[in-house]
């Protein structure tokens, strides 16, 4: 029976999430239920908001109202302690990659296996010293298709294929339950975009992780995702299976995954 | 009338943006501090943010310091000889050097070279997310980036003022010496006659306050970078010029305190 009711819970689940910049309302009362195991995409165009939706429910930028419970609890109530705990469950692989220029490609992926505020559990890795992180960042590339010997490279040595996938191995880790992905493919070919996709994939399945991807490449949201949505002007206007993202029935969807210039969704002149 | 309230408003917003600002750098300040009673302490950043400092800044210190001993050398000949005093040119280098040069110098020299990357790395971090990246690897920026360039300025700082007494004095002694005919055993003696403890003891106490401002600056302005490129342009310029200005009203403040009877 409990096991039951655990199931139902959404391993994220957020209610009436608002956040403004000044007077503009980037995220206007956002409900969303991803369920464990479940790789969801949220699409929508540029300045939709969906950078911030991903951005608050990581906590790093602080919503206005609303709640965004992550494993039943709420990330923005939460003690800064709790939150840094809630965080450390949460992979992440940024849109430019974000890796730390001062360190080594391995330094770059072992970072999370050497910090300091490691949380032992049983099923990870536990906290390694420097040769033991080497070895385990050298595993963990070649698991995202790179050789262990980039490990001694700098990152300004790397193409942006090899920086999305040493930021995917720099996310993937420490094994986290949660995986987050900004804009995957960008700036990408589309040959190494479908092979970022499908890193991510495996990745996901293999780890059993909960994912959310943002992105506006339909080709990697029906790559990627299970389910998806669709972020206009800070609300949610659809939500379906990510493969029916190309015939959903609902006009904006369509207008925007067909890249029509016709149609409800219009540009909005910016002040 | 209405002109008069228009200046009113914008002398009151800049008085109250002045107060925010350096409100928001006293937090900073204190936050950054407050982590050496907190670990995780990050030795490794602390050992490169140190040698970045310190032993990088050699060079320039040392011969700015060279110089400048010289330089002080020729102008109070100049000045002294027309009075019959030049007995005094060892008197003058040695106290300009320990109080005042040796610290002001590699102050403003230091808050150039290390203010100026401190600010431009940690705003590049910042604009790229590489910040934000270090939350969600369960690492807090201030106690990763700021603490340990706080540490690093206040005690590489004053080891650089040692080397720039001892070079500012050594070029004192050299154009003494070579140029101006002073005996060197002459010269010499009046040097250790003349050397204060105390001279020296508060050289090294403006530099560790001076080195503590300069990274305070440079990772304050660093962390707070906004829009790209630019926005880090804007704030390495912001973080040098004040750490100067900063380190000349200390150094007002620090004399005063120390010297004023």
């Amino acid at each position: 029976m409990i096991d039951a009711a655990m199931a139902t819970v959404p391993k994220i689940r957020i209610r009436g999430l608002h956040k403004s910049f000044g007077e503009k309302v980037v995220l206007d009362g956002i409900d969303l239920d991803v369920q464990e195991g479940t790789s969801f995409v949220i699409i929508g165009g540029s300045g939709s908001g969906k950078s911030v939706l991903l951005r608050c429910i990581l906590g790093l930028i602080e919503p206005d109202g609303g709640s965004i419970e992550i494993g039943g609890k709420d990330i923005v109530t939460a003690s800064s302690r709790e939150r840094s705990e809630m965080i450390g469950e949460i992979g992440m692989l940024f849109q430019n990659g974000a890796l730390f220029d001062s360190l080594s490609v391995w330094e770059n992926v072992a970072f999370g296996l050497l910090a300091p505020g490691k949380r032992e559990r049983a099923d990870r890795h536990p906290r390694l010293n420097r040769v033991e992180a080497r070895k385990r960042a050298g595993e963990i590339l070649m698991q995202v298709g790179l050789d262990p010997s980039v490990g001694d490279l700098s990152p300004a040595e790397l193409s942006g294929g090899m920086q999305k996938r040493v930021g995917l191995a720099r996310a993937i880790a420490d094994q986290p339950e949660i995986l987050f992905f900004d804009e995957p493919t960008t700036g990408l070919d589309p040959i190494m975009g479908a092979v970022i996709d499908g890193l991510i994939v495996d990745c996901v399945k293999r780890l059993g992780s909960t994912a959310i991807a943002i992105t506006h490449d339909m080709a990697s949201a029906q790559r990627i995702g299970d389910e998806a949505a669709m972020l206009y002007r800070g609300r949610l206007v659809w939500q379906g299976k990510a493969s029916s993202l190309m015939d959903s029935g609902n006009e904006m969807v369509d207008q925007f995954t067909h890249g029509r210039r016709e149609g409800p969704i219009t540009m909005e002149l910016r002040r | 009338m209405s002109a008069a309230v228009g200046i009113i408003r914008r002398i009151g917003r800049f008085v109250i943006s002045a107060v925010e600002h350096a409100g928001g750098i006293a937090l900073f300040a204190a936050e950054g501090l407050s982590n050496l009673v907190r670990p995780p302490y990050y030795l490794r950043v602390f050992g490169k943010a140190f040698f970045d400092t310190g032993f990088l800044s050699l060079p320039v210190v040392a011969l700015t310091a060279l110089f400048s001993g010289g330089v002080i050398a020729l102008q109070s000949w100049t000045g002294f000889s027309q009075y019959h005093a030049q007995s005094a040119i060892a008197n003058i280098v040695v106290l300009s050097v320990t109080r005042e040069l040796g610290p002001v110098l590699a102050g403003l020299m230091v808050a150039g070279r290390v203010g100026a990357a401190m600010a431009a790395e940690i705003g590049t971090m910042r604009v790229t997310d590489q910040i934000d990246a270090l939350t969600t690897l369960r690492t807090n920026p201030m106690k990763y980036l700021v603490t340990p360039r706080l540490v690093a300025g206040m005690v590489a700082l004053p080891l650089l003022v040692v080397v720039a007494d001892i070079l500012g004095v050594a070029g004192g002694f050299t154009v003494a010496v070579v140029k101006l005919g002073f005996s060197p055993t002459s010269y010499i003696t009046s040097t250790i006659n003349s050397l204060k403890a105390e001279d020296v003891t508060v050289g090294l106490v403006k530099a560790g306050v001076f080195g503590f401002l300069i990274a305070l600056m440079g990772c304050y302005y660093g962390y707070k970078s906004r829009g790209g490129a630019q926005g880090v342009g804007a704030s390495t310029t912001s973080a040098v010029v004040s750490a100067s200005i900063l380190l000349l009203a200390f150094d007002y403040l620090l004399t005063d305190l120390f010297f004023a009877q």
